[in-house]
């Protein structure tokens, strides 16, 4: 595909955990993520969605290389990053931004709003004093001027993320990782910042990988959806057929979990209840790793383990036994 | 015919802070009907967890706290340590966001729940020991005999949850107040979570008093809601009414706000919440309020019955209709 952007080929990492008992001392591997595998096109929003533990904010940092994948590979621009030599990856990160969940921890404090934008601009040595940018950053992101003066603390926490947005558009990026970019915020505000990040997306052509718990946002801004569950994905396909149409049942009843803001909605659904909670990613289950938690789970779920498979609403999913 | 378990009154809380008084409950009424699951919706900084926290006398004592808060026609505003000792646990218990906190990290979960217990009623240790097994049972811990001689680090968040839950109903108070109960849990351990609560109001007649910022969790399970904003009540009513045609400007907006299937764009609300320390004149939620008038600068209004809500806006009469949501 000529307008494939991001390209993540079977990216594994594995945690490495010190367990102190007693005089023993032994390493455990904790199993982040497993073989995920995706690709996001030019210009598109790749939602990436699971509860805490799925391994999609370490998907997220993996594809940045925050932190190195232990093994896999992720294509950018069709240029495998694990080849770069540092250099070539400190000029590359000019493409690949990222915007974190908490506005209030993510910007310095002792540097004023301008300072904080105009950073990564001086760090990839882009001539100029950056004050014209600063400001038309500024603008882009909903916020005026004279606030390139400021300091984080005399902002909100919605004005905060817009800042962190404007920092993280200074480069021109063709890709920005969203690790929760709303989860912080409230309701009211929430909203102001989903729609700056579709202007800006209609506007400036990058694409987002849009990491998120809240299924409804995700499924408000992204073209296609990615669904973890302890490390792997277990559904992904376009929006539209992943929530009208889900084939695995971990997206099915995680779909069924989410309350709608609409009385009689909410109360006539039939609900799927999961008992338990998510195991332990030291030591999945076998096979299927959602099937200690499945109602459709037979033997075979505990010994062979289901590959994504092409499902007739065109998305795939990994599972024995798909919901149709 | 339906009795009033709790009445606040007049409520006021005020923090005393570097850069002045900070008003964070501003006059607050409201009841809470044996039985019932009251829903308590508002944003950060509205002052909702504010409020209960005042009704069960755990603000610091810097806070002042004035108003009324008549628990089963006792006066909990005012009233003394020993006897609000007496009534947390008994006639009032209140759960919060992180369970873990909540839990004595060295002493057995069995052990904590019988404290309770013990605290409030003659119960031997035995006895207790084993009606904390029935109530671990009751709020659906598989396993209750061998869970309730593990510590708090052997339970996951949602388990925890479910303890708490246990000790806060230990004694059968008469109302519960759950503060952002499922905030810190995935959804799907959330569902779980509501189920509890919802079992436990069902099986004891509780009343419950249920904080969030979250709607769907409200559309979900509550049978009353009442909407804060600033420090105000601004709109109350049963589910139904509230969702079909909410009267307030800020309800609807919020209502409004939220992502729905389909692609249309969101309309967030405008502008940013209120600086309490300084809040606007009149309806605090005028800056932000696409219907605000000159009225609205000067005048706080107060709940009115408008159909079959209670409105705290002096243009509710004017507005638009409201268009249904779907």
């Amino acid at each position: 595909m000529s307008d494939e952007l991001l390209k993540v080929t079977n990216l594994v990492k594995n945690f490495e955990l010190r367990v102190d008992k007693g005089a023993r001392r032994r390493k455990r591997i904790v199993q982040a993520v497993t073989n995920v595998s995706f690709s996001v096109a030019k210009g598109q929003t790749l939602g990436l969605v699971g509860e805490s533990g799925s391994g999609k904010t370490t998907v997220g940092r993996c594809i940045l290389r925050l932190i190195e994948p232990t093994s896999g590979s992720v294509h950018f621009e069709g240029q495998e990053l694990g080849s770069l030599k540092f250099e070539e990856m400190r000029a590359l990160r000019r493409k690949m931004q990222i915007v974190f969940q908490d506005p209030f921890a993510s910007l310095d404090p002792k540097l004023t709003v301008g300072a904080s934008i105009s950073e990564p601009l001086n760090v990839q040595g882009v001539p100029g004093d950056h004050a014209d940018k600063v400001l038309e950053l500024l603008e882009l992101v909903g916020l005026s001027a004279d606030h390139a003066q400021r300091f984080p603390h005399e902002f909100s926490g919605g004005q905060r993320q817009r800042i962190g947005v404007a920092r993280a558009l200074a480069l021109n990026p063709a890709l920005i990782v969203l690790d929760e970019p709303v989860s912080a915020l409230d309701v009211s505000i929430q909203a102001g910042i989903v729609n700056l990040f579709e202007d800006l997306q209609s506007r400036l052509g990058m694409s987002y990988v849009f990491i998120a718990h809240d299924l409804s946002v995700v499924r408000h801004i992204a073209d296609r959806v990615a669904v973890m569950y302890l490390g792997k994905i277990v559904e992904i396909g376009d929006q539209e057929a992943v929530y009208s149409n889900p084939t695995h049942p971990y997206t099915k009843a995680l779909l069924s979990a989410v309350p709608v803001p609409d009385p009689k909605t909410e109360r006539a659904r039939n609900r799927i209840m999961l008992e338990g909670d998510v195991p332990s990613p030291v030591n999945p289950p076998s096979g299927c790793r959602f099937r200690t938690r499945c109602w459709k789970a037979q033997e075979v779920c505990a010994q062979e383990e289901p590959m994504l498979t092409v499902r007739p609403s065109g998305q795939m999913s990994a599972c024995h036994f798909p919901e149709s | 015919m339906t009795e009033k378990v709790l009445e606040i009154r007049d409520l006021r809380v005020t923090f005393d802070t570097p850069s002045g008084p900070l008003e964070a409950v501003r006059g607050i009424d409201l009841d809470v009907e044996a039985g019932e699951l009251l829903g308590v919706v508002g944003e950060s900084g509205s002052g909702k967890s504010v409020s209960f926290l005042a009704t069960m006398g755990l603000l610091p004592a810097r806070a002042r706290v004035t108003g009324s808060v008549l628990l089963a026609g006792e006066q909990l505003i005012g009233a003394s340590n020993k006897f609000m000792r007496s009534v947390r646990g008994r006639l009032i218990s209140m759960i919060f966001q992180d369970p873990l906190s909540a839990l004595n990290p060295v002493h057995r979960i069995g052990d904590q729940i019988s404290e309770m217990l013990q605290s409030h009623q003659s119960l031997s240790s035995r006895d207790a020991a084993k009606r904390a097994i029935e109530l671990l049972d009751i709020v659906g811990i598989p396993q209750p005999d061998d869970r309730a001689r593990q510590y708090p680090h052997e339970f996951s968040g949602g388990m925890r949850q479910r303890v708490i839950i246990a000790i806060a109903i230990a004694n059968n108070p008469k109302v519960l107040i759950a503060d952002e109960p499922t905030t810190a849990l995935d959804v799907t351990v959330q569902a779980q979570i509501l189920e509890v609560i919802e079992r436990v109001q069902d099986r004891f007649g509780t009343a419950v008093v249920l904080i969030t910022h979250d709607l769907g969790v409200i559309a979900r399970v509550a049978d009353r809601v009442n909407v804060m904003y600033a420090g105000r009540n601004v709109e109350q009513g049963t589910i139904n009414d509230l969702f079909d045609h909410p009267s307030h400007p800020y309800t609807r907006g919020l209502l409004a706000s939220l992502p729905r299937p389909g692609k249309q764009r969101l309309k967030p609300i405008t502008g940013f919440p209120p600086n309490m320390v300084n809040p606007p004149s009149g309806c605090a939620f005028h800056p932000r309020c696409e219907f605000a008038a000159d009225i609205c600068k000067f005048e706080m209004p107060s709940l009115v019955s408008y159909g079959d809500l209670q409105t705290a806006c002096v243009r509710a009469r004017e507005l638009p209709k409201h268009e249904r949501f779907v």
